[in-house]
C-alpha cells in the first residue's frame, strides 16, 4: 500500500539532510511500527509524506497505491487515504471542531467523486463515533483542541482519523504525553479500525504503546534510515537493552 | 505685533485661514428652522477647532484631506446584482434615503410601537432633539478635536429623529442608497432612548461618493441601544463616521460596523460611561483590498464606577490595503471597578499591506482592571497545514481561518440573525478576493 523507496529528504533553508535513504513497504492490513532515537527522522517522514512545507525531497519515490505522493498537495493525498495524526495537534481558536470536520469529511469526499454528507448524516456518524472515544458534545462544539487537555487532543485526532477512514494512518507519537488509562483508550480507537484494507504506521519511542497497538512488523530508525527491521520481539529488544546496542550492532 | 511670530502662531494662522477659506463658500441649510441657532454654533466650533490636517497627531496615520476638500471626487455607483439585499428576512421598519434624500416611497411609515420617529429636515422644534443635537457632538470636541462632526452638525441636510420609550421589537433600518455618481451627503441623527428603552438600529448601504455621518445617541438608565452599521462593496467610497453616545446608569450601547471596500474611511465613535454600572462595546470588522484604507478610531471614557467597556477591532488586508486603529480607555478617578478591553489585530493576507495601530489607556482611578492588545500577522502556516492535511483544500482553509479571526467581533452582535447575515457577506467577500 504504502511504498517509500531511497527516500532523500533536506531541510529546504539549510543544506541539511534528514532522511538519506530511506526505504519502506507497508501492506495493507498490517501495523508497522517505526522506532528510533530522537533526531533520527521519524517525525520528518511523517511530515515529509503528509506534505508540510520546509522539506526538499532531493532523491526517492512514495506512493500510495501506486501513486506519488510527493506530487501531491497536502489535501490531496488525504482524499487518496492519508492520515497523519499529529505529535503536536494545532489548536485553532474560532473554527468549531464540528464545523472543521464537517468541512473535511465533505471536502474528501467531494475529492472522490462522492456525494457530501448531510449535517444531519454527519451528526449521527459523529456522535457515535465520539461516544466511543468519550469525546463528549461539548468537545465537539468548541473550537478545534482549544482548551483540550493532551489526552483530549489525541483523542481528537483518533476521532478524526475514524470519521475520514483513511487507507493509509501514520500516528506520530501518539502515545507522548498520555498517561496509561489515556493511552487504552487512544490504543482501543485504533484497534477499532484496524481492518483488511486498512495500514497503520506508528511511530513511537516507547514499547508501551506497542502492548496495546500490536504490530506486525517493528522497524528500527536511525540517522536517516531503516536500520533494522524485525517482527514485534524487535520492540522488546529495544525496551530491555536501548537503542545502543542495535546501534552498535549495525555499525559494527 | 512682533514680526517673528512662533512657528506654532504662524501654523494656527495659517490653520485658520485655510479653515475659513473652506468655510466661505458653505451656506447651512434653512431646515428644520429650530435647529439655526445649533448649525451656527457648530460652525463657529469648526472655525476655532480649524479643520485638520496630516500634521496634526489624531490624524497622523489617515490623511483628512480628501474628507475636507471643496471639491468632492465624482464615484461611479456600485450595483450588487450578485446577492440579495441585506437584512431581508429580518422585520424592521425601513428608512430609505437616495443620495441623502429621504425617499417616502420606498420607506416605511415612520411610526413604531413605543417610538417616536421623525426626519430631522422635516421636524419641528421638538425638546428633547433640541437639546441634543450637537449637544454630544460639542462634548465629543475634547480631550481631541473632532472639526468634522462639528462640520456635520452644521451642514447636515437631513437625518433622523428617534426617541424610544420602550421596548421597541422592530429594529430602525436606515438604508442609504446611492443613484447618482457625484452625490456628497451629509447626515446627521439623534436617538434618545428613555429609561429601561430597547432600541435597535441598523444601518447599511453605500450612502455616497463622500459621506459624513453623525449619530448623537442619549442612552438613558437601564436602556440597551444596538447599532450596526454595514458599508459594503463600493470600491470609491469615501466616508467619515461619528458615533456619540452617553450612556446612563446600567445602560448599554453596542456599537458594530462592518466594512467592505471602499477607499478612505474614518470611523469615530466616542463614549461615555457616565453612570455606573454601564456597558460599553464598541467592535467592527473591515475587509479591504488595494486603494483600501480604513481608520477606526475609538475613545471609551469611563466616568463612573463599576462600568465594562470593550473594544474588539479586526481587519483582514490585502493587495496593499491600509488598517488603521486608535483607540483609547480613560479611566476617570471616579470610575472604580472599571472593567477595560481593547483588541485591535490585523491580519495582513501579503507583505504590501500595513496596519498602523495605537493603543492607548490613561487610568486615574486605582481599582480597575484594563488590558489591551493590538497584533498584526498573517495566517499561521501550522494552522493552515493542519486543516490541508485533513482534506481541507487550500482556499477553503484559509477561508475558514480567516472566518476564525474575524469571529470575536463578530460575536459581539447580539441578534444571531443579524450576525449570520455578516457572515454570508464575509464567506462571500472572502471567496470573490481569495486569489
Amino acid at each position: 500500500m504504502l511504498e517509500i523507496n531511497n527516500l532523500h529528504v533536506k531541510l529546504q533553508d539549510e543544506d541539511k539532510a534528514i532522511l538519506k535513504g530511506l526505504s519502506l513497504s507497508v501492506e495493507a492490513g498490517s501495523v508497522h511500527a517505526i522506532m528510533g532515537p530522537n533526531g533520527s527522522g521519524k517525525s520528518t517522514l511523517s511530515y515529509v509524506l503528509a506534505g508540510r512545507d520546509g522539506y526538499e525531497v532531493t532523491d526517492g519515490t512514495a506512493t500510495l497505491d501506486g501513486e506519488s505522493l510527493l506530487d501531491m498537495e497536502p489535501e490531496e493525498r488525504a482524499a487518496h487515504g492519508l492520515f497523519l495524526a499529529f505529535q503536536y495537534p494545532v489548536e485553532i481558536p474560532g473554527v468549531g471542531n464540528m464545523t472543521f470536520l464537517r468541512t473535511a469529511v465533505n471536502a474528501q469526499r467531494k475529492a472522490r467523486g462522492e456525494p457530501e454528507l448531510s449535517s444531519g448524516e454527519f451528526l449521527k456518524v459523529i456522535r457515535a463515533k465520539a461516544k466511543d472515544l468519550k469525546i463528549d458534545a461539548e468537545m465537539l462544539k468548541r473550537p478545534v483542541n482549544v482548551g483540550f487537555s493532551g489526552g483530549e487532543k489525541k483523542r481528537n485526532e483518533i476521532l478524526q482519523m475514524a470519521m475520514l477512514e483513511p487507507r493509509m494512518c501514520i500516528l506520530d507519537e501518539t502515545d507522548s504525553g498520555l498517561d496509561v488509562d489515556a493511552m487504552k483508550l487512544v490504543a482501543e480507537g485504533v484497534n477499532a479500525l484496524r481492518s483488511e484494507g486498512r495500514a497503520f504506521l506508528v511511530i513511537t519511542h516507547y514499547q508501551r504503546l506497542l502492548d496495546h497497538i500490536k504490530p506486525d512488523v517493528v522497524h528500527i530508525m536511525a540517522n536517516g534510515r531503516i536500520i533494522k527491521t524485525g517482527g514485534p520481539e524487535l520492540a522488546l529488544e529495544v525496551e530491555e537493552n536501548g537503542y545502543a546496542d542495535i546501534l552498535a550492532e549495525v555499525q559494527a | 505685533m512682533s514680526a517673528a511670530a512662533s512657528p506654532r502662531a504662524a501654523r494656527r494662522a495659517a490653520r485658520q485661514q485655510a479653515t475659513a477659506e473652506r468655510l466661505a463658500g458653505l451656506t447651512l441649510p434653512t431646515a428644520p428652522a429650530w435647529l439655526k441657532p445649533a448649525r451656527e454654533a457648530a460652525l463657529a466650533r469648526v472655525a476655532e477647532l480649524t479643520l485638520p490636517d496630516r500634521r496634526d497627531e489624531y490624524w497622523s496615520y489617515t490623511n483628512p484631506e480628501k474628507l475636507i476638500s471643496a471639491e468632492v471626487r465624482p464615484a461611479e455607483v456600485f450595483k450588487i446584482t450578485d446577492e440579495p439585499p441585506m437584512y431581508q428576512g429580518i422585520d424592521r421598519l425601513k428608512i430609505v434615503f437616495v443620495d441623502g434624500v429621504f425617499s417616502a416611497a420606498d420607506s416605511d411609515p415612520l411610526a413604531g410601537e413605543g417610538l417616536e420617529i421623525t426626519r430631522l429636515a422635516e421636524s419641528a422644534d421638538i425638546h428633547w432633539a433640541k437639546d441634543l443635537y450637537g449637544t454630544l457632538e460639542a462634548m465629543g470636541q475634547s480631550p481631541v478635536p473632532r472639526p468634522l462632526a462639528a462640520l456635520n452638525s452644521a451642514l447636515a441636510t437631513d437625518g433622523v429623529l428617534i426617541r424610544a420609550t420602550g421596548k421597541v421589537k422592530r429594529p430602525v433600518s436606515l438604508i442609504y442608497r446611492r443613484a447618482g455618481r457625484d452625490s456628497a451627503v451629509t447626515l446627521h441623527h439623534v436617538v434618545k432612548l428613555e429609561k429601561g428603552a430597547e432600541l435597535t438600529l441598523l444601518e447599511n448601504g453605500p450612502v455616497a461618493a463622500r459621506a459624513s455621518m453623525v449619530i448623537e445617541a442619549e442612552v438613558g438608565e437601564g436602556a440597551a441601544l444596538h447599532h450596526v452599521r454595514t458599508m459594503g462593496r463600493d470600491h470609491e467610497r469615501k466616508a467619515v463616521t461619528h458615533v456619540f453616545a452617553r450612556v446612563a446608569e446600567k445602560a448599554t450601547l453596542k456599537s458594530f460596523s462592518l466594512s467592505m471596500n471602499g477607499r478612505l474611511m474614518r470611523n469615530e465613535v466616542m463614549v461615555w460611561l457616565a453612570g455606573k454600572d454601564g456597558t460599553a462595546h464598541v467592535a467592527g470588522a473591515a475587509l479591504g483590498e488595494g486603494a483600501f484604507h480604513h481608520d477606526d478610531t475609538v475613545f471609551v471614557a469611563h466616568q463612573a464606577p463599576g462600568c465594562e467597556s470593550r473594544q474588539v477591532f479586526k481587519k483582514v488586508l490585502r493587495d496593499g490595503a491600509v488598517g488603521v486603529f486608535q483607540g483609547k480607555i480613560l479611566v476617570e478617578q471616579a470610575a472604580q471597578l472599571t472593567d477595560g478591553y481593547q483588541l485591535s489585530q490585523s491580519l495582513l493576507m501579503d507583505e504590501r499591506c500595513q496596519f498602523l495601530a495605537k493603543p492607548e489607556l490613561e487610568i486615574y482611578a486605582d481599582d480597575v482592571k484594563c488590558s489591551h492588545g493590538s497584533t498584526s500577522g498573517e495566517i499561521s502556516a501550522d494552522h493552515l497545514f493542519y486543516l490541508r492535511a485533513r482534506g481541507v483544500p487550500e482556499e477553503e482553509a484559509k477561508l475558514l481561518l480567516v472566518l476564525a479571526f474575524l469571529a470575536e467581533a463578530l460575536d459581539e452582535i447580539d441578534d444571531e440573525d443579524i450576525a449570520n447575515d455578516m457572515r454570508l457577506r464575509l464567506r462571500r467577500w472572502l471567496e470573490r478576493h481569495s486569489h
